[in-house]
């Protein structure tokens, strides 16, 4: 079995590399459709002709796009995503230490999404027509057309502002704590690590809003998805068997039916994702998180696109590489996948 | 010819009033429909003229929906901004349903080089998370309205594509098909006039699905600044421009521009939805 699993990952690592070749490619096209003349952006108001000549020579920009496009993979083969013209840093150093309160937000947002979406679902496929299934109805069509954004303010007026319950929309923590020594970079984390109660309490404070706003906007497909899918398969032959057998409803409901109900819920994580690494560019801005998505929004603003490029390929990536986790938790889910490959 | 036209609208009459909630989303649609068309003639004041003795004053009866923080009527900038809000995911929904739509059934029909072409181009759109590669085309093409237009175009493609070339598919083999064959049509009249009409009906669900998907997609958009500019009124820059209030208690500079949009995305998932049940009764929920 191990090895099957193992050759599965390395067939779907395969069918991912195109997929990464194509980022590569567009990114590096977005890059050379940049209105104006990057070197003179890069040379500033005040440059001379000659200094801007230099510049588009150490840039690389006078040479042809094929040679551009080489040096362009050679430099990210490195791992060099250029620099920031707003914070003088190298992107990647930025990205990297803004990269684990986006994943922290998301990895939040997401677990909060399932563990509401999947009992809803599971309830109210069982129930259909009761009060949870209109309740589960009611939250997921909010879920798809509520503008996140507008979900995020409006919990910030009735939590903040009414009730006083959660602190000010600013960020990771309150000005009176300091951040927790970096082990994972994610603060709950960190604070459980070194033991500090009351930090790991200001920075939970903090995140409560902002993943309730990504917990929203995610439980809509996935409570959908979960009651479709449990509403099929308790209709099914197999299913009508096991409880002929006499085995309880307990086992019929969580070992037959939920097992093979959960296949098209993980494969809808993947299309989940996507939309939640868009979506925390939003809620990045709504509760100025510090993470990678407010970091592109400011470099946008100021028209710095290197960090914008940089964003662009990380969080490509990193979605390829979900999804890549995806299939292979799709292939220990269900054996069927493993044999085919 | 009249017959045939009394029988499409007693079957309309049917379906609305069928379902209440169609009905009432069907209601809506014309609310807005209306709104986009007449908004800036209804706007009981002008929606750009700034009046700093009135700023931020709360709904009143002379200012239903309140003043922003420059003293704009926000009513008024809330029906002229549908017009824009529905041009623009209008216009970016009919784009890549064309493009989409064609190019997908090309892919579907023809298969060879046609479909790997188009499956490259779509499962590339696809790798990226949506809204960020829309926000990677705004950044690159310059920020402005109609490339906001072609961006939420471009993320919508892959959808329509997919469909396109899976109901192209199903029905290459077709004995209707066949038959448009033998009777001597070329392979692009077999396409365009026999098989794709019969595609059209699920893409139409699509659509309205989209419809909503592309409000909220531009409206995001310009609420972290791409696209549309201040001062021209449009939802999601009006959400933005309350944000900062919302902490500070006036609630209603974003709240009311916020609901516009949540209404007009509620009417068009509730119309794809009724428009699935006519469509595909085996699909109803």
């Amino acid at each position: 079995m191990r090895s099957s699993l193992l050759r599965m990952v390395l067939r779907r690592l395969g069918v991912a590399l195109p997929g990464i070749a194509g980022v590569v490619v567009v990114t590096f096209l977005l890059n050379r459709a940049l209105p104006g003349d990057p070197a003179a952006f890069f040379a500033g108001p005040a440059a001379t002709q000659q200094a801007v000549e230099e510049i588009r020579v150490k840039l690389g920009l006078d040479k042809s796009l094929p040679e551009q496009f080489v040096l362009y993979v050679r430099d990210l083969a490195r791992g060099d995503l250029g620099r920031s013209l707003t914070t003088g840093q190298s992107v990647r150093s930025d990205l990297l230490a803004r990269l684990p309160a986006s994943i922290e937000l998301t990895a939040c947002g997401l677990l909060l999404a399932m563990a509401i979406a999947l009992p809803l679902g599971v309830l109210s496929a069982t129930r259909p027509g009761s009060w949870i299934d209109h309740l589960s109805r009611l939250l997921t069509t909010a879920g798809v057309s509520l503008p996140i954004f507008f979900t995020g303010l409006l919990l910030v007026y009735v939590f903040y502002y009414l009730l006083g319950w959660a602190p000010p929309p600013l960020g990771r923590l309150d000005a009176f704590s300091s951040p927790p020594p970096t082990v994972t970079g994610s603060f709950l984390v960190d604070s459980a690590i070194a033991g500090d109660g009351a930090l790991w309490l200001a920075a939970a404070r903090q995140l409560v809003l902002p993943t309730v706003t990504l917990g929203v906007f995610a439980l809509a497909p996935i409570a959908r998805m979960t009651r479709a899918a449990m509403l099929g398969v308790l209709s099914s032959d197999f299913v009508r068997t096991a409880r002929a057998s006499g085995l309880s409803p307990a086992t019929v409901l969580y070992t037959y039916a939920l097992r093979n109900a959960l296949l098209p819920v993980v494969t809808l994580l993947g299309m989940v994702f996507s939309f939640l690494l868009g979506a925390n560019v939003v809620v990045e801005k709504v509760f100025a998180w510090p993470g990678v998505g407010s970091y592109a929004l400011e470099a946008l603003i100021a028209s710095d696109y290197a960090p914008v490029q940089g964003f662009v390929l990380v969080m490509a990536s990193l979605y390829v590489l979900l999804n890549l986790a995806i299939d292979v938790l799709y292939g220990i889910i269900d054996a069927r996948v493993r044999i085919e490959a | 010819m009249i017959k045939e036209s009394i029988q499409a609208l007693r079957h309309a009459r049917y379906v609305l009033t069928e379902n209440p909630v169609t009905l009432g989303a069907f209601v809506l649609l014309l609310a807005f429909v209306a709104l986009a068309v007449l908004g800036p003639a209804l706007a009981p004041h002008d929606p750009l003229a700034s009046n700093a003795a009135r700023k931020l004053e709360a709904p009143s009866r002379a200012h239903w929906f309140g003043t922003d923080q420059v003293g704009r009527d926000i009513l008024s900038r809330v029906m002229v901004a549908t017009r824009l809000d529905f041009a623009i995911s209008l216009s970016a929904v009919a784009l890549s349903f064309a493009l989409g739509s064609v190019a997908g059934s090309c892919a579907g029909f023809f298969g060879g080089w046609t479909e790997r072409l188009v499956s490259r181009v779509v499962d590339t759109i696809m790798a990226f998370p949506l809204f960020v590669l829309a926000m990677a085309i705004v950044a690159a093409l310059g920020n402005t309205v109609a490339n906001v237009v072609y961006a939420t175009a471009i993320i919508n493609l892959p959808f329509y594509a997919r469909m396109a070339r899976a109901e192209t598919n199903v029905r290459r083999e077709a004995g209707y098909v066949e038959a448009a064959r033998l009777a001597g049509n070329g392979p692009a009249r077999v396409l365009a006039f026999h098989i794709f009409p019969n595609c059209l009906p699920p893409m139409m669900v699509q659509l309205s699905l989209n419809m909503g998907w592309a409000i909220l997609n531009a409206a995001g958009l310009s609420f972290i600044g791409l696209g549309v500019r201040p001062p021209v009124p449009e939802w999601g820059i009006m959400v933005a421009d309350g944000a900062a209030f919302m902490v500070s208690g006036e609630w209603w500079v974003a709240l009311f521009p916020g609901l516009a949009l949540m209404l007009a995305v509620f009417c068009f998932n509730l119309l794809g939805d009724a428009l699935r049940d006519i469509i595909d009764p085996r699909r109803r929920t």
